[in-house]
């Protein structure tokens, strides 16, 4: 029954025809191609993030003077919450796993698309949905939730925040829960099940690995947060009084619920990001990754190590147990460290181009020094009940942020070209680069100070006798810089669609298996593999003489120069591409009926081995890839090879 | 898959001891409860694969020396292009937003998401097995 | 080596890196934990940073040539895996030292201080006196709440809330506490220097959050005793409630843009 066409192998260049789809509106409605829903998620979350941004900018701006004079009170209390609403829901987690995990993580693994392709455009247009609801909180009488991204009970009841702002964002948090649940079944099955022959988990690319562990992590914290706001809806319109004294409630309780959400989101946001910053500077390092066994590691420690600290937000509260967080807390640096240090490693010795990509991942390392070794000083309760709720934690956790932005912008710059087949503008990008790293510095240092000179969060306007004025004028100017970053950002995107430079399928000698294809993907993302024998089997095969001649991909550097580790099976056959096509056809029948075409196309890998000997070791005349650049068509040379290679 | 299903039991055992540690050293139960759950749920894709594992020979996937040929065959049904989840997305948009603005609006909130069960029921069976 | 550090710490004056230097015994001792441990974090930062922009620097890209493809080194991966657990094991050794002084409490304060706090202003009870100060801030300066209380004694408060979580935090004193519907908080405070400490609620709260505002005034051991004397003797000095939910006779301080309040 199942139509297994045997082809010879089709020339590279020439991808299957793939019959006519749907075009335009209709195409993005009913779309389920990984690729368009991914980037409708970038386009999605990245107008999200200028909409909080432009919230940010409204603070600041009324921040300028102690007695504001920009907004209302209630309005400024709007913005607080809406901009940590906006800019943690429904930006920075749907840009990593929506965008980022959705797009490259079937093209870091070989998948034609992910494991659940309906699931995965019902998880966007949920996304899309509550992103909607959430804003239209602006439009009703009484305003949008105004009771901080965190909703503290009872300040969120219906007694002292009624209306229905609070309510659209607690069904819109529902809506972009259910999303973000989905999304990390589908991006953990996609891992699990849809690996191509060879990838083994160990051999998968460290934002594969990071996206995983973020799924996990997804999986465990946003069913509390569901069951949160369900709990605080049925408080507010269904007389429990669950969070309420009075009723025999215990307000706390949304405390501890809420946290238990809270502190894996932020890992939940920061992952994704470290895994982006994981792939870019080994390639722009031209060597491999240094300690990937520690990374993988040190991720899954981070992660489980995130699910026991939540109260660490609470020590003000005089009800948690001190120091079991503050312990917990003290250890995860213990893992971030080790991947700043595997960061560093990585550079170290390499030779290292500083692109745009790459001086993004630079300002994600410093900013992020200053802003994780600020949180450890936070892990300490004593000097936590000094400047809890004051802009010292607001200035800790938006240098995290900030170094998390830079790297998803590198992430942009560096699959931009993957995604377009363009490069972006190097010159907007490296000027954009150096505005964004002062003007978050310049906005964030500043609040360190503030907080630890007394100024408290979430307050609309302040007493100019206190000494904190010059400060914040100092933060507003840096916030008005990264705007400035952002709008290049943004015009950058622009021009470099309009004006193209192409830039081929690998214009940064990538690593990994995306690099592989052509730019943009083909339908259902390869056309051919190369054969997988390590962390980076792009680079091998595109490096095949240099594995030949004896440059091991793996190994330590040791006493007597490079060592490889050697293995008989495999002596002979370095580098060598597998001359493997994975094959889409569609078998589907005719008979596509407007809108809702019938096409399931089952995915049919075919692998034929080029002159029919089978096996992997035969080159002859096969190119390693669909482009002629990465020609690996001299047969190989068994004879002088010194050393097997290793499998990984 | 014995890796994936090592992760996952490491992360059982992880909550566990965490777990079984905090409600010791502070009697809460908010937090004591989360943890051993999170550790209930994770034994339970680990147990599955933990149980598969050991009975099944290793995919290509998981074999370091696999070669691509190794994958040949049909890979999965994937399905293309249909409208069913951005109806059952609107569907369930209305019915979020009738806990807000009224009861009437999940009438067609559960509509919509009626049509779009039936929909792609149907979508799955008129378009065969490829 | 770990008392040596603490002996020398506590005998000399350390520098003032930010943190409020604790007008009370307990803020001093988080002042004195905070400063070490900001040093450490700094010493942490500037070894990270140098290695960063040494890489940066020495490792640039200056050849087609292609680097050592090392992917690792166990003996290094080990150390920077160790340093930092025993960094952090210190840490916390220092923390609990300092977290078990700042949350003692006394059975028996010389002041005993109920705080309730409400939206959005302050109530000071001095329990067993009678003597209670009430008072918001929200039309201030016309109104601030103020507690008087002795300096060099321990002042057991506890602090409750009337309707939603506020923070009771003194900048510097450099400590805080939620005072929360449900829950009793209790801790002390051992005032070093005379003087007035202007405080604030620190947890957001509603619309008025940012007026919640008072101030304790230290006085002498016997400037105290004589104003609560006159406290508990004449009554025109117990304040009067301004516990309206909605204040009114509100200065422009609030924002000239505003019209209505909610």
């Amino acid at each position: 029954m199942t139509l297994l066409v045997e082809q010879p192998t089709v020339p590279a260049s020439t991808p299957p025809v793939h019959e006519q789809g749907p075009s335009g509106l209709v195409r993005w409605l009913t779309s389920t191609d990984h690729k368009v829903i991914g980037t409708s998620y970038m386009v999605t979350s990245l107008v999200m993030f200028v909409i909080g941004g432009i919230m940010a900018l409204l603070m600041r701006t009324q921040l300028l003077s102690p007695s504001g004079g920009v907004l209302s009170l209630h309005q400024y209390n709007e913005m607080f919450t809406m901009h940590g609403s906006i800019m943690l829901l429904l930006f920075a987690g749907p840009f990593a796993s929506g965008f980022l995990g959705n797009y490259f993580v079937p093209l870091q693994i070989g998948a034609p698309d992910m494991a659940f392709p309906r699931l995965n455009a019902l998880s966007y247009w949920l996304y899309l949905g509550g992103s909607m609801v959430m804003l239209s909180g602006f439009l009703v009488a009484g305003g949008a939730a105004d009771f901080g991204w965190v909703a503290y009970a009872p300040l969120s009841n219906a007694t002292n925040s009624p209306g229905a702002g609070p309510d659209l964002w607690i069904v819109a948090l529902i809506l972009t829960g259910f999303s973000t649940v989905f999304t990390a079944v589908n991006i953990i099955t996609t891992v699990f099940y849809l690996r191509a022959p060879g990838m083994t988990m160990f051999r998968l690319p460290i934002f594969t690995w990071n996206m995983v562990v973020t799924a996990l992590l997804s999986l465990i914290a946003f069913p509390v947060l569901t069951a949160a706001l369900v709990m605080l809806y049925c408080d507010r319109h269904f007389g429990t009084h669950i969070f309420e004294v009075k009723g025999g409630g215990v307000p706390v309780l949304w405390q501890h619920l809420f946290w238990f959400f809270g502190h894996p989101e932020v890992y939940i946001l920061a992952l994704p990001f470290f895994g982006v910053v994981t792939e870019i500077i080994p390639v722009f390092s031209k060597k491999p990754l240094f300690g990937y066994i520690g990374m993988v590691f040190a991720t899954i420690a981070i992660a489980a190590l995130s699910t026991g600290v939540w109260a660490h937000h609470m020590f003000t509260t005089g009800v948690v147990l001190l120091p079991f967080f503050s312990f917990m807390s003290y250890l995860i640096a213990v893992p971030t460290g080790i991947k700043f240090f595997n960061w560093i490693g990585s550079m170290w010795g390499g030779s290292i181009s500083f692109k745009t990509p790459m001086l993004y991942c630079i300002g994600f390392l410093v900013t992020f020094l200053i802003g994780g070794l600020s949180g450890v000083l936070l892990a300490s309760p004593p000097v936590d009940f000094a400047v809890h709720d004051t802009y010292f934690v607001i200035a800790h956790f938006h240098m995290v942020i900030m170094a998390l932005v830079m790297a998803g912008i590198g992430g942009i710059y560096y699959w931009y070209p993957k995604m377009t087949g363009r490069l972006m503008r190097e010159s907007i990008g490296k000027v954009s680069f150096f505005i964004f790293l002062v003007g978050a510095w310049t906005t964030f240092i500043p609040q360190f100070v503030l907080g630890l000179r007394g100024m408290p969060r979430r307050e609309a306007i302040y007493s100019p006798t206190m000494g904190w004025t010059f400060l914040n004028r100092l933060s507003t100017i840096g916030a008005y810089l990264i705007a400035v970053s952002v709008l290049l950002l943004v015009i950058n995107l622009w021009i470099s669609w309009r004006y193209p430079i192409p830039s081929g399928h690998n214009p940064w000698d990538g690593h990994t298996l995306e690099w592989w294809t052509s730019s943009p993907p083909p339908p259902h993302n390869f056309t051919s593999l190369p054969r997988i024998r390590s962390q980076r089997p792009t680079w091998d095969a595109n490096h095949a003489d240099l594995v030949a001649a004896g440059i091991i991909t793996t190994g330590v550097l040791g006493p007597s120069g490079i060592v490889g580790h050697g293995n008989g099976k495999h002596a002979g056959i370095n580098g060598a591409t597998g001359s493997a096509n994975r094959q889409p056809s569609s078998a589907s029948g005719g008979g596509s009926s407007g809108l809702f075409t019938d096409s399931t196309s089952s995915m049919k890998s075919q692998f034929s081995p080029s002159s029919g000997e089978g096996g992997d070791t035969d080159l002859t005349g096969q190119k390693g890839g669909p482009f002629p650049e990465s020609s690996i068509d001299a047969p190989f040379d068994d004879g002088s090879s010194q050393s097997g290679r290793a499998p990984e | 898959m014995k890796i994936e299903a090592k992760l996952m039991i490491i992360l059982t055992g992880f909550f566990t001891a965490v777990a079984v540690s905090y409600w010791f050293v502070s009697y809460e139960h908010a937090g004591t409860t989360m943890l051993a759950f999170s550790g209930v749920f994770a034994l339970v894709p680990g147990a599955y694969y933990w149980w598969w594992s050991r009975r099944m020979h290793p995919r290509p996937e998981d074999r370091e020396d696999a070669s691509l040929s190794d994958g040949a065959g049909t890979l999965g049904v994937f399905a293309t292009d249909t409208i069913w989840p951005f109806v059952l997305a609107a569907g369930s948009t209305l019915i979020a937003v009738a806990f807000v603005f009224g009861v009437w609006l999940a009438i067609p909130g559960i509509g919509l998401c009626l049509l779009a069960l039936v929909g792609v029921t149907a979508e799955s069976r008129h378009r065969g097995t490829g | 080596m770990i008392g040596a550090v603490a002996v020398l710490l506590s005998s000399c004056r350390l520098p003032y890196l930010g943190m409020y230097r604790g007008a009370t015994t307990q803020g001093h001792d988080t002042f004195k934990l905070w400063t070490g441990s900001l040093l450490a974090a700094m010493l942490v930062g500037i070894v990270v940073l140098s290695l960063v922009l040494w890489a940066i620097f020495r490792f640039r890209k200056r050849s087609e040539e292609l680097p050592r493809q090392f992917r690792y080194n166990i003996p290094v991966e080990i150390i920077y895996t160790a340093v930092p657990v025993i960094i952090v094991c210190l840490l916390f050794y220092f923390t609990v030292n300092t977290e078990n002084e700042v949350d003692a409490v006394k059975a028996d304060p010389g002041v005993a201080l109920k705080v309730t706090a409400f939206q959005w202003g302050w109530r000071f009870q001095y329990t067993g006196t009678g003597v209670t100060v009430v008072d918001t801030a929200v039309d201030w300066p016309n109104s601030y709440p103020a507690a008087v209380l002795p300096v060099d004694e321990s002042i057991g408060i506890t602090l409750v809330s009337a309707d939603v979580v506020h923070g009771f935090y003194l900048r510097r004193i450099d400590f805080s506490r939620y005072a929360q519907p449900g829950v009793v908080n209790r801790f002390d405070l051992n005032f070093r220097h005379e003087g007035t400490y202007h405080g604030q609620c620190t947890d957001f709260c509603g619309l008025y959050h940012s007026e919640m505002l008072f101030k304790f005034k230290v006085v002498s051991q016997s400037a105290f005793a004589s104003w609560l004397a006159a406290q508990e003797h004449s009554h025109e000095h117990l304040q009067s409630i301004a516990n309206k939910r909605y204040a009114v006779g509100r200065r422009s301080l609030v924002g000239t843009t505003t019209g209505s309040s909610k």
